[in-house]
């Protein structure tokens, strides 16, 4: 059966591709203490040498749109192009083209419709921020195969929080039950407190501060009990208009289970809203295989 | 209310660079086009297989005439579609987050709770 190698949560701030590759007078002052935690993030994942990606994104109204609004989908086509024009505008995001893993998404639709998730998928599907982000930070190459999965944590009505936990816990079942030899990383993005398009957007922290505060403790300590116990649909609109998008780490400390305690555990305070990154090796702490391999060279 | 359509137009409009600049420069004359034209567009069917009944109430009209984005909020347009358009065609004639910042506090007589923005 597959190995589920890494379980990542991350925030997906669309300007770090322009702050990281900024220089001289563009550079923002953080940037360089922002790409010094990216890239330990990064080594993380690379540590855990995956093969495949399923990446949980959300699409922000780019190719799903209100006349056809689907929950939870799963990308399954060979390829996927990447970013829109109105992400290469505002944030200067670069046009991509990933390779999809066919075989497990369609395993993901067949195993999750057979769970009760009635999943949509989509046989030609671009991909948004919400997943280049994600691959800009932690994998920049850019040359795994992926598997998409969106959710919708912004066109209400949506789905309730705990049901994106459970189809966190449901995609790590279905992953440890892929029928194949390969290592798995399962990599979402959300959100914590956030404002766009209201009252308190771009302010000096994110909008609540001490929301943010209590999600990285649930989410480091993988207290999925103690976060749904506090949060609903009604309660993300406190912390910021678009919060909901916290509803993909959720869905993330699904993946990760109950109770586990992050590997890693990094965030950065930055205008407008924090970034907070995560990541579980669910099998210990990663070996790397050259090693495993070396010494059994050594006795034949 | 047509909160549906306010969404539609601001979709539509932000994803093609042509009626970005278009709407940028003749706002009246663009929410005019696009309302007999366009509204009832399907998007994933032929020009034929148009919808029949979607058009705007004249308060709707108005704020998108005249670019009135708290007013667009106030109706429950979803503000990350007004945002994101809006930056596209204002955020050049301001230095960085200038545009951003005033955007936000030409709305701070607005609190909790939000107007519904479900469609």
């Amino acid at each position: 059966m597959a190995e589920l190698a890494a379980v990542i949560a991350s925030t997906h701030h669309p300007f770090y591709y322009r702050a990281s590759t900024s220089t001289g007078a563009d550079r923002p002052p953080f940037a360089d203490e922002w790409v010094a935690k990216i890239e330990r993030f990064r080594e993380t994942l690379t540590r855990a040498e995956p093969d495949v990606l399923v990446m949980v994104g959300s699409d922000h109204f780019h190719q799903l749109w209100l006349d056809n609004m689907p929950q939870f989908l799963v990308g399954k086509a060979p390829f996927f192009d990447a970013n829109f024009y109105n992400e290469e505008r505002e944030f200067g995001l670069p046009r991509m083209l990933l390779r999809g893993e066919e075989e497990l998404a369609a395993h993901l639709l067949r195993d999750g419709l057979d769970r009760g998730f009635d999943l949509a998928f989509s046989n030609e599907l671009r991909i948004d921020h919400s997943i280049t982000c994600p691959i800009i930070t932690l994998r920049p190459q850019a040359n795994l195969p992926i598997v998409p999965v969106y959710t919708n944590i912004f066109a209400p009505p949506l789905p309730q929080p705990k049901r994106f936990v459970q189809l966190g816990r449901a995609i790590r079942e279905m992953v440890e039950s892929w029928d194949s030899d390969r290592r798995v990383a399962v990599i979402g993005t959300g959100h914590l407190s956030l404002e766009l398009g209201g009252p308190r957007q771009f302010g000096e922290h994110g909008p609540d501060p001490e929301f943010d505060r209590k999600a990285v403790e649930w989410i480091a300590s993988g207290d999925i009990e103690g976060c749904l116990a506090e949060v609903s649909l009604d309660s993300l609109h406190a912390p910021g208009n678009a919060t909901h998008g916290f509803m993909d780490f959720m869905l993330m400390m699904g993946v990760a289970g109950e109770g586990q305690q992050a590997d890693h555990v990094d965030t950065l305070d930055l205008f407008h809203t924090m970034e907070a990154y995560f990541t579980w090796y669910p099998n210990g702490l990663p070996q790397p295989r050259e090693a495993a391999v070396a010494p059994a060279a050594v006795t034949r | 209310m047509s909160r549906y359509l306010l969404d539609k137009f601001l979709y539509t409009v932000d994803r093609d660079p042509e009626l970005v600049e278009r709407y940028r420069k003749d706002p009246a004359g663009t929410v005019a086009w696009w309302e007999a034209e366009m509204a009832g567009t399907l998007l994933n069917c032929i020009p034929a297989e148009r919808t029949t009944w979607l058009s705007f109430t004249e308060d709707e009209r108005r704020a998108l005439r005249e670019h009135d984005h708290v007013a667009l909020f106030e109706m429950g347009a979803h503000p990350f579609l007004t945002l994101t358009l809006f930056i596209a065609m204002f955020e050049r004639d301001h230095g960085p987050l200038e545009y951003q910042k005033a955007y936000g506090r030409a709305m701070q007589h607005i609190s909790l709770p939000y107007p519904d923005i479900a469609t």
